[in-house]
């Protein structure tokens, strides 16, 4: 059907892909590798994904795309189409959450990866023409968040989901993320009608300031004062009702919060206001309480946008892909959703693909990628009758499997469970300025208390209006502000730069000094094998890179990173699994692979080679052998290498923290090897997540912030055991669920970014509270002495409050420095 | 000035409309997203078609 549809579309010109053509990508803008990928017409490509997606865009006729396009950022992301089928979105289940329309059509949302710039707002809405059954496609941009409208008896969820995937964006049914929370339209509504109410009474109390209603014109003074009192009811019972539920329910759970000072100031100078109202006399403040919970408001409804937004990053989404898997019937494989997998069912698992299930496996031999599940980087070798995990990836080939274990009964099932725990165990962050609030409640009502008392004797009248002053002037709005203002401007910052941290406790826990523990795999280093060590000339290197080339293997993969170049000649390449290559490059013979087969195809190893290679083993790295024309030329080691940027970054961290250890599931051999030019205490190998998990309770039980940093799905009980848990980069869905931060960026540059953000915006929050108490301070003297009238309170509270704005703003929290490159991906 | 007592009430009816449009824009979700509509219009429609197909 699309193909038809497609046939019958002409594509345009590309214009605007020819300028590009040096400079990057033709798809994603991305730096071009030596010999890029070219299609037919000449255009170039960083990658395959890039190249179909772009094939995909050109056909459906919708080239356009292309054009006046956004100038790529830095950021350029190269395009990743799965190919998958995503039967699970047509699960019935998922199908219950659809609204359903009159005209017998269902509205779906899905949540998107890879949604950039205004053209990607074009293209996803342009879905209904490639897809019959599709009437409308909205994309809401700032969730990367798209609203399909379909006819379900002409299409199906999944076949909008590959159509999507093939233009590049890997879609996720966007209740399975969590995003599709909803604004909260309530709190805007009561913004606007605090804002309006404040306006209005603002002017009348401008009149009354201005000496309106003075003598002869007391009417008028009634009148505004009447017409104040009404204006503001709605904003006291409607708008300000969020700081009374909210003070209700900090008294009620005996936690202390800023609602309560907050309700507080507002019900006493309201309920003064309405008494002297009726009375005919004495201050009214309806003028500074309705000004008060607008600002307030405001500064709410920032400070949940930036929530929002960090929540639905769609970059969470791509780590919590439902895992699908595709069963063996017979000749035909069907993709099913991993949960439904039963106990004895045949799978087939494809390089790339990682395992749904628990099982053994039943026919082939493959490599598997254990690090997301035990911190292991060499890949491990696996044949029939081996016991595989789910959640580990396949690296080698395509192999069928038994399913045993499954679902809730697996491993990595069992990992999430105690991580589930440990999160429901952990004591949460109290805030600054609630810790604050606390105090400050008992000192303004002392305060007020104290002012009744001293002026009793003077004028009991005259105590009463006094008190009501203080309260109203020391009612905490730029306290209340400094906070959401300061956190909003750097939770939105830190997005912007790839960091997604999910709250403000979050950010404040950061910026406190804390005991460091990483995780090694995937997180200090690259978390696959390349090559460290090289004894032999570079000639050699390339020719052996290009018998390499096209091998699947992980070392091969890490041979060709290592010697770029142009292609060789090359005859009888001779594959061995597992123990080497053979092949003539250039006239020369090479053969590559094990001490073993080496010795057995009868190449004489000199001793001094046999030493160099025991020395690597005995450092926890691979030793391979390279013999040229029957005599051994090269010895290559490969092995877990240190991210580029992680022994600077860690040097910077040591100072900025308590200690650093580092954990890990992998062999303690190449735990130390990797970590011994590195500022850490302690370096343990071999660990298992439940001592991952212990070893961090422990300092957390010893009354020590912990930040524990990692990827893996053994990292993730001990990341949600610790205060803070850092996912970086590339990690595995229940990593990110345990998470706190998430890095977009690779490395560890992230969290020392984030920690250094976070302290410049704890800066800015207590320079704020700083402020508001000196205003606030101000206010009491003023007020306890007599001297605030009205006019000095009104003018005060939006001054303290413009004070804390400007000091949020100005705030260097995750502006400087740019961002480093990394090389190393 | 005793067009005051008129004016006023006259003044608030007009504002008391806008905070009613205000609320059932926000209310039929109008605002939810204040991103994405500004970044629709900055692309001309593609024909193509398909359009006639349907």
């Amino acid at each position: 059907m699309i193909a038809a549809l497609a046939n019958l579309l002409l594509s345009p010109p590309a214009s605007g892909v020819t300028s590009s053509l040096e400079s990057g990508c033709a798809h994603c803008g991305a730096k071009l590798p030596a010999g890029p990928l070219r299609d037919d017409e000449g255009h170039a490509f960083c990658c395959a994904g890039c190249a179909t997606v772009f094939a995909a865009i050109q056909t459906a006729g919708l080239g356009a795309f292309y054009d006046g396009r956004d100038a790529l950022r830095d950021g350029a992301v190269p395009a990743r189409p799965s190919g998958r089928r995503f039967a699970e979105l047509d699960a019935p289940e998922l199908a219950r959450g659809f609204e359903a329309h009159e005209d017998g059509t269902l509205s779906a949302e899905l949540a998107l990866e890879g949604v950039h710039c205004a053209a990607c707002v074009w293209l996803v809405e342009r879905l209904p023409l490639v897809l019959r059954g599709v009437q409308d496609a909205r994309l809401d941009f700032a969730r990367s968040l798209v609203t399909v409208r379909f006819d379900p008896s002409l299409t199906k969820l999944s076949a909008v989901g590959s159509a999507l995937d093939r233009w590049g964006y890997t879609p996720h049914a966007a209740d399975s993320v969590g995003v599709t929370e909803k604004t909260d339209r309530a709190l805007l509504m009561r913004l606007g009608v605090a804002g309006a109410v404040a306006g209005n009474v603002m002017l009348m109390a401008l009149a009354l300031y201005s000496g309106a209603g003075r003598g002869a014109d007391a009417d008028y003074a009634t009148y505004f004062r009447y017409g104040s009192l009404i204006l503001s009811l709605p904003s006291l019972l409607y708008s300000a009702q969020v700081f009374f539920r909210g003070a209700w329910a900090s008294i009620r759970a005996r936690v202390p919060s800023m609602d309560l000072p907050i309700a507080i100031g507002i019900s006493a100078g309201f309920s003064s206001g309405a008494f002297n109202t009726l009375v005919g006399r004495g201050e009214i403040y309806f003028d500074t309480i309705t000004t008060l919970i607008f600002l307030l408001l405001v500064g709410r409804w920032l400070g949940q946008k930036q929530k929002l937004r960090a929540a639905s990053a769609a970059d969470f989404a791509q780590a919590l892909a439902p895992a699908t898997a595709r069963l063996v019937e017979g000749e035909e494989r069907h993709e099913v959703r991993a949960a439904t997998v039963e106990v004895g069912a045949l799978l087939e698992v494809l390089p790339g693909e990682r395992i749904p299930v628990d099982g053994r496996i039943e026919r082939g031999a493959s490599l598997l990628d254990t690090r997301l599940l035990t911190g292991e980087s060499t890949p491990v070798e696996v044949k029939p009758g081996d016991r595989v995990y789910a959640g580990t990836e396949n690296a080698g080939t395509a192999f069928l499997l038994l399913a045993e274990r499954v679902g809730r009964g697996t491993r990595v099932a069992e990992l999430v469970r105690s991580m589930e725990a440990a999160q429901r165990e952990r004591a949460p962050i109290v805030r600054t300025a609630d810790r604050l609030s606390a105090a400050f409640v008992v000192a303004v009502l002392l305060l007020a208390f104290a002012t009744v008392v001293i002026w009793w004797s003077v004028d009991p009248a005259l105590a009463v209006d006094h008190a009501v002053a203080l309260l109203v002037v020391t009612c905490p709005c730029a306290l209340g502000m400094a906070t959401p203002l300061a956190v909003s401007v750097a939770l939105a910052r830190a997005a912007r730069r790839g960091l997604l941290v999910k709250n403000g406790e979050t950010l404040e826990a950061l910026a406190r000094p804390a005991h460091l523990v990483f995780d090694k795999s995937g997180t200090l280093t690259v978390g696959r094998p390349e090559l460290i060590d090289w004894q032999g000339t570079p000639e050699l290197g390339r020719r052996v890179s290009a018998a390499e080339r096209g091998g699947d293997h992980p070392l091969a993969r890490a041979f060709c990173r290592a010697f770029a170049g142009p292609s060789l000649e090359l005859q009888n390449v001779n594959r061995m699994p597992g123990a080497g290559v053979r092949a003539k490059v250039d006239g020369h013979e090479i053969s590559i692979g094990t001490p073993e087969l080496m010795r057995a195809s009868g190449v004489d190893i000199a001793p001094s080679i046999e030493e160099r290679v025991r020395g690597h083993a005995a450092a926890g790295s691979t030793p391979v052998l390279v013999a040229e024309d029957g005599v051994v030329a090269g010895v290559a080691a490969f092995g877990d290498a240190l991210r580029p940027d992680a022994a600077a970054t860690l040097r910077e961290l040591e100072k900025l923290s308590s200690s650093i250890t580092v954990l890990s599931g992998d062999h303690p051999l190449v735990v130390e090897r990797v970590c011994k030019d590195l500022p850490v205490r302690e370096a343990r190998g071999a660990v298992s997540p439940e001592e991952k998990l212990a070893a961090v309770r422990a300092r957390i039980a010893r009354g020590e912030p912990v930040i524990m940093i990692g990827d893996g799905v053994n990292d993730a009980a001990a990341m949600s055991a610790a205060t803070v848990g850092f996912a970086v980069h590339g990690g595995a869905e229940a990593s990110l669920l345990a998470a706190s931060v998430f890095a977009t960026a690779p490395g560890v540059k992230p969290v020392l970014e984030a920690i250094r953000g976070a302290r410049a915006t704890l800066h800015a929050i207590q320079r704020g509270l700083a402020f508001s108490l000196i205003y606030n301070a101000v206010g009491v003297a003023l007020a306890m002495t007599g001297q605030l009238s009205p006019l000095v309170a009104a003018v005060m509270m939006p001054l303290s409050s413009l004070t804390v704005l400007t000091s949020a703003l100005r705030s260097r929290a995750f502006v400087a420095p740019p961002p480093l490159e990394d090389k190393s991906s | 000035m005793t067009v005051m007592f008129l004016v006023l009430p006259i003044a608030l009816l007009v504002s008391a409309a806008a905070v009613f449009a205000f609320l059932w824009s926000a209310r039929s979700g109008q605002l939810d997203d204040l991103d994405t509509p500004p970044l629709r219009v900055l692309k001309d429609e593609v024909r193509s078609p398909t359009n006639e197909e349907r």
